[in-house]
């Protein structure tokens, strides 16, 4: 916290990113910066296009139009869009969670984030051959590992269960221990997609904790998608609105909120505004007329 | 007492049961004409047919009483049942039937009834819940599982005393070496199918490729098998990354039908390219192995060379040869088994089992998905071409015969019979399709039938698998440890309910 234009860096780059299904276009031109260490709030309304630009970002689609770049705090670049699937998370370091949890159920919590680890462990085991032989290297490297999990595992409160099936956990628990997951891999951005959804009130003041401590503590940019308000307008640094693909607001918090653009996405046109005049000049006789009638049918 | 309060509350319903057991019979009659009715028999005019009226009339009585008899359990008069359920099944040793699969059928149905009956007795119901039936097994699965840390090497010193016995005869020790290679292709298929979770319906194009790469490598190179084991190893791994990795990017059911196609196709192709592989032939003369080419297993050894019994100093036995076979095949099963214990503690094999789980979540957490499937293939593919070296020489003589489709069909039946991913269960379910069939030989045609029925019931009764139990790789708190209790019954309910209920809510 000592240097602010330091956690001011940008982490993420969206520029002009268009993606189509076909005819339909899920994104169209959407840009945007996320800044490292800050929670940067994507929302919108169902089919906004949200998930979309999300999968984008980690690599399960290809975007039809646009770039991505990835700036690492050492300063290493990466352009997402060009980066097969599973190198994003592993070498650029994007960890992200589902929107219907995807853990490994019939494991339990701690193989799912020591499996978190592979690529840090795999070279460690010498691509299975040192830790065939037992080699101490190995030994070490799953040692670190099983560290790192319990770690995570103490700051989501899942330490007790490390030994459950993850399939086994309750709701809450699940999507605690998928961002503990994500965590275990070290990113430098963490995507979460409606972290909040299906979560009691008392679990999403715990969960905008922990995101805070995920940024305060260890300086990572959070990706978020949730439809949870009272979430995002409390933690998010930066929020993106979204709807029907594209961007319709940019911001902080508060200038968000007060967006026409955005009121008019959640709550519909402002029908008086749209009308005709003459309509709108005889829309209180008709009301009358209305308030008449039913009078007389009384 | 518990019999007495079941079945004084309700009356039989004789009308209803006996509709009830006449419909069975029925559908009984249905299926037992034609397949047990009628037979088609091979006459000087031709071909002809002859009836077997006998037989089918006395399998449906025996199934409208065996109906009946469930009936009155469900009513109520479970120790009646009981007595005659093992009346039925005493008679069964004792009179002629008209045939002995029938005498089968009332021995072992007879059984199961006078079982029901009896558990009925005991818990004073007819019938388990499904829940409570799979809570049973989860229960024994998992027992099994523990056991198996010292029922293991148990097992493993049971099997190596086992030639030293007086018991250990040729028709034996055959059988013991058929029942070891299948355990070693089922614990080999499970790298794949149990551990990585892709569907291989074709593991037996692997050892088709380990048999012949052996073969022919000895036939034109005249090449030792100790050198053509590691080789036919290598050739094996080697074609299971080709089929890998076009493959590999197919799921389930897609990838399922390519790797069926591709264990027909290496079939065809040894069928068909009858210059280089013999064709519908085969190869005989297969050298069989040498002593670890130091000492030949022959009476009188060419010049220059050793015999095993000389080198030794024991009197010649054509068992030595079929011995030191046993062992081979004991040792290179050890080895599989051995290497699969090890790498599922390892990153590699984690990656797999959350290959299993989730792909896209693994995606999502860098694994290269592809890289680990291919190393998946590649290892389970080399075992199945050890296998088949192993095959090559024991036998003498390979054709495309011996790797039919059926073969995939039943190393794979024996790893899901088994429980995916169980090691012990593979063991225990290769003992139950191969060695029963083998043992029952003398049922000649209807040990198939039997086989199909016992694997009917277990998909009813155990559709995970007889020994389908997980424990976890790495435990942080210790057997019996804090959440033990949780996880062990959380794996009963992980494979299916656990995941749906969890995705559903």
């Amino acid at each position: 916290m000592t240097d602010l234009s330091m956690t001011k860096t940008p982490l993420l780059t969206v520029e002009h990113l268009t993606m189509r299904f076909g005819g339909l276009v899920a994104n169209s031109d959407v840009s945007f910066v996320a800044n490292n260490a800050e929670i940067t709030a994507i929302i919108g309304p169902n089919g906004a296009g949200k998930t979309t630009l999300f999968n984008c970002i980690t690599g399960f689609y290809t975007p039809t139009v646009g770039r991505l770049t990835l700036r690492h705090p050492d300063g290493k670049e990466f352009l997402l869009e060009r980066m097969p699937g599973y190198r994003i998370s592993q070498q650029a370091s994007v960890a992200r969670t589902f929107q219907n949890i995807r853990l490994f159920g019939g494991m339990s919590v701690l193989e799912n984030l020591v499996v978190a680890q592979h690529n840090k462990l795999i070279r460690a085991s010498g691509f299975s051959i040192a830790g065939l032989l037992g080699l101490p290297s190995y030994r070490k490297a799953e040692s670190e590992a099983i560290d790192l999990a319990k770690y995570w595992l103490d700051r989501v409160r899942l330490l007790d269960f490390a030994d459950w099936s993850a399939g086994n956990l309750p709701y809450g628990a699940q999507r605690r221990l998928e961002i503990a997951r994500a965590m275990c891999t070290e990113p430098v951005l963490l995507c979460l997609d409606e972290p909040a959804a299906g979560l009691n009130p008392r679990e999403s003041g715990e969960l905008a904790e922990l995101l805070t401590f995920i940024r305060d503590d260890h300086k990572t940019g959070v990706l978020l998608i949730e439809h949870d308000m009272s979430v995002v307008m409390r933690i998010s640094d930066h929020v993106v609105v979204l709807d029907y693909g594209r961007k319709i607001s940019d911001g902080d918090p508060a200038f968000v909120k007060n967006d026409p653009a955005v009121i008019r996405a959640y709550l519909g046109e402002d029908e008086d505004a749209e009308l005709p005049a003459e309509v709108a000049n005889d829309l209180p006789e008709v009301a009358q007329n209305d308030v008449k009638r039913a009078e007389e049918g009384a | 007492m518990t019999a007495l309060s079941v079945s004084s509350p309700r009356s039989i319903a004789w009308p209803a049961i006996l509709k009830e057991a006449a419909i069975t019979a029925f559908v009984a009659l249905l299926l037992t004409v034609p397949l047990v009715g009628l037979r088609t028999v091979d006459r000087p005019t031709g071909l002809g047919l002859e009836t077997r009226w006998a037989e089918v009339a006395a399998a449906v009585g025996l199934v409208f009483l065996g109906r009946l008899g469930l009936c009155l359990i469900r009513d109520g008069q479970p120790t009646v049942v009981l007595v005659l359920a093992a009346a039925a099944t005493a008679a069964g040793f004792l009179i002629q039937m008209p045939t002995e699969a029938l005498r089968v059928i009332l021995i072992a149905g007879g059984a199961i009834i006078a079982i029901r009956a009896a558990i009925a007795i005991r818990t004073g119901r007819s019938k388990l819940s499904q829940a409570e039936r799979d809570q049973r097994m989860d229960r024994i699965a998992a027992k099994v599982q523990h056991a198996s840390r010292w029922l293991g090497p148990i097992a493993v010193v049971v099997a190596l005393a086992f030639p030293m016995t007086p018991l250990a005869d040729r028709q034996l020790l055959d059988i013991g070496i058929l029942l070891l290679t299948y355990i070693m292709l089922g614990w080999g298929l499970n790298i794949v199918v149990g551990l990585a979770g892709l569907l291989d319906l074709g593991y037996v194009a692997f050892y088709a490729v380990g048999a012949y790469s052996y073969a022919l490598l000895a036939h034109y190179f005249g090449l030792s098998f100790w050198v053509c084991l590691p080789l036919a190893g290598l050739l094996a791994a080697g074609s299971g990354v080709l089929l890998g990795f076009p493959v590999l990017r197919l799921r389930g059911d897609y990838f399922a039908i390519v790797t069926l196609g591709f264990g027909e196709i290496i079939r065809i192709i040894l069928v068909n390219w009858y210059q280089f592989t013999g064709g519908p032939n085969g190869i005989s003369g297969i050298p069989r192995p040498s002593f670890f080419g130091v000492a030949d297993f022959v009476r009188s050894p060419p010049e220059g060379t050793l015999a095993f019994h000389e080198m030794f100093g024991l009197e010649f036995s054509p068992l030595h040869r079929i011995v030191f076979l046993y062992y081979l095949i004991l040792v290179l099963a050890l080895v599989v088994n051995v290497f699969t214990l090890r790498i599922r503690k390892l990153p590699l094999g984690r990656a797999w089992e959350a290959l299993r789980e989730d792909d896209i979540a693994c995606a999502s957490l860098g694994i290269n998905r592809t890289n680990m499937k291919l190393a998946a293939f590649a290892i389970a593919a080399m075992f199945g071409g050890f296998a088949g070296s192993f095959f090559a020489t024991r036998q003498g003589f390979i054709s495309p015969e011996s790797f039919t489709f059926i073969e995939s069909a039943i190393i794979l039946a024996i790893v899901v019979l088994g429980g995916m991913g169980s090691q012990i269960g593979v063991v225990v379910a290769t003992l139950l399709v191969i060695g029963l069939p083998e043992a029952f030989r003398e049922l000649a045609d209807y040990r198939m039938l039997a086989f199909g029925m016992g694997m009917v019931l277990i998909m009813l009764w155990r559709p995970r698998g007889l020994l389908a139990h997980r424990d976890p790789t790495i435990l942080l708190y210790g057997r019996n440890g804090k959440g033990a209790g949780g996880a062990a019954a959380g794996t009963a309910a992980a494979g299916g309910q656990g995941i749906a209920g969890g995705r559903a809510k």
